[in-house]
């Protein structure tokens, strides 16, 4: 692993953001208008709208990254930049993680972003510190990153990868706890869920905002699924194809 | 520098590349040619390591094609210009830069070469057919390769720049750097100093241009060509 050529990696991902405004812009304003529906929606029963937008700061940056990094690295196989890629001395471990770096950063600029504006415009209230929150965050963004990028492999065009959503990641949400808590679910569908990154991210989110237990442990099985999920993601980068 | 032997390549089922055997030379630039679906492509890519195999041997500086150490030595650019749209040329070129070790020429330098100084903060997206290909040919210029692997570099371009390009070739050979060139168009063959001329995946012949046509009696590659065909 080169440094050198890990933050020029970080540094060109950067780059390909700054000049899309409109993602970027809707990066920030997309979750911050769902948070203000949310919170009209739920106009007669606030304390519901504390538990569901407190658990969706930490499904946003999931959502999001998963789509940008399936279809950014689905581009770079399209364009034969990847290819481009693979014959430079550039490190598939530092295409990960220069990817890993960059939309991390970037969600972490988000999530401050948006639990900001839900705290103080929309009186969310965190019992947690809102630093652990952002740091809660940025790992739902991980998890989001490395299945977005595990799962590019199987698609051949950007239609294929958004179907990826509803397949791989929507089944994950509705098993995460975010509808209803995990215990009180079947005890199979409980089983299954424990065996999902998702429901760690999630539950993760809640103790900060409940401010109940600590993530400690959250943050080592995500980390832990974080690993595998990469090293499986650096799996499909293949130097040589048929 | 390069050599193939008894090569054998298929792609989903399909048999591409037949025992094809041939050398390359340090510092020469190799012309590849042969009509469309002749394997030009496959070839390419084999010998820059990107291809899988069926069977047969390609070394490259002595070393098994797709070897870690080529990674710094071996440039390639594709057929579609590979490139990154949503950055400028300048962007781009410094991008590519900063992956390798070692780089012979500044961005800015590169840029010149392929006549697209003018065009340093354009966005890749907005340049011209033409631009964009100059583009990915400049970004096979950062490093400092050995072997540059250019698949139609001149196509879509006007005979202006085509010359310009060649004089650049010229350049890269005369400094030592080895080309391998592929067109289907015949008349640029007489930019090469060597060239190989493929057929549904076979090398048909193997010579420098005034070889072939001494030996086929033509003076006109294509006719050269069409009576190689004939003679095979
Ligand atoms: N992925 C693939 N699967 C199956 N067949 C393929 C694949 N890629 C290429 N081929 C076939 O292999 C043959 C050689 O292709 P190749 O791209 O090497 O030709 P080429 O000489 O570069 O042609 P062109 O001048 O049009 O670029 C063609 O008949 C093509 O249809
Ligand atoms: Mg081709």
């Amino acid at each position: 692993m080169s440094i050198k050529r890990l933050m020029a990696m970080t540094k060109r991902v950067l780059l390909q953001l700054k000049h899309d405004p409109r993602t970027l812009a809707l990066l920030f304003v997309s979750p911050a208008l769902l948070m203000t529906i949310l919170k009209y929606v739920y106009s007669s029963n606030p304390q519901l709208f504390q538990r569901v937008a407190g658990s969706m700061l930490g499904v946003f940056p999931m959502l999001v990254m998963f789509l940008i990094t399936s279809v950014a690295t689905l581009r770079e196989r399209t364009s034969g930049t990847l290819e481009r890629l693979m014959i430079s001395p550039l490190g598939k471990s530092e295409f990960i993680g220069g990817y890993a770096i960059a939309f991390g950063l970037t969600s972490m600029v988000q999530a401050t972003a948006v639990s900001t504006y839900a705290i103080w415009v929309l009186k969310l209230k965190i019992a947690g510190p809102q630093v652990t929150l952002i740091y809660a965050a940025i790992l739902d963004a991980l998890i989001g990153l490395a299945i977005g990028l595990a799962v590019s492999t199987f698609a051949n065009t950007e239609f294929q990868a958004i179907q990826f959503m509803p397949a791989i990641l929507l089944p994950q949400l509705l098993l995460s706890g975010l509808l209803i808590p995990r215990s009180a679910m079947p005890r199979i569908l409980d089983d299954i869920s424990n065996l999902l990154p998702l429901s760690y991210a999630i539950d993760a989110t809640k103790r900060v905002i409940t401010n109940q237990g600590s993530i400690v442990a959250d943050s080592l099985t995500i980390a832990v699924f974080l690993v595998v999920l990469l090293a499986a993601g650096s799996l499909t980068l293949k130097r040589q194809t048929k | 520098m390069v050599s193939c032997v008894n090569l054998n390549v298929t792609r989903d089922k399909n048999h591409i590349l037949h025992d094809l055997t041939l050398e390359i030379q340090r510092g020469v630039i190799m012309g590849l040619l042969g009509p469309s679906g002749s394997g030009k492509t496959t070839l390419m890519r084999s010998i820059a390591g990107l291809q899988v195999i069926e069977s047969g041997q390609i070394r490259v500086l002595d070393l098994v094609a797709g070897s870690k150490a080529l990674r710094h030595k071996i440039a390639y650019s594709t057929q579609s210009a590979s490139v990154y749209s949503d950055l400028t040329c300048i962007e781009n070129i410094r991008y590519f830069a900063s992956l390798y070790d070692h780089n012979e020429k500044t961005p800015e330098q590169i840029l010149e070469d392929v006549d697209l100084s003018n065009n340093a903060k354009q966005m890749a997206e907005s340049l011209s057919g033409g631009e964009r290909a100059r583009l990915a040919l400049a970004t096979t210029l950062v490093g400092a390769p050995e072997l540059l692997i250019l698949d139609e570099p001149t196509v879509g371009l006007d005979p202006v720049l085509r010359v310009q390009l060649w004089r650049l070739f010229n350049k890269l050979a005369e400094q030592g750097k080895t080309l391998l060139v592929s067109s289907h168009v015949m008349e640029e063959a007489e930019n090469c100093h060597d060239l190989i001329l493929l057929r549904n995946g076979r090398v048909l012949a193997q010579g420098t241009p005034s070889a072939l046509r001494a030996r086929t009696g033509k003076s006109r590659m294509d006719d050269v060509f069409i009576n190689l065909i004939e003679e095979a």
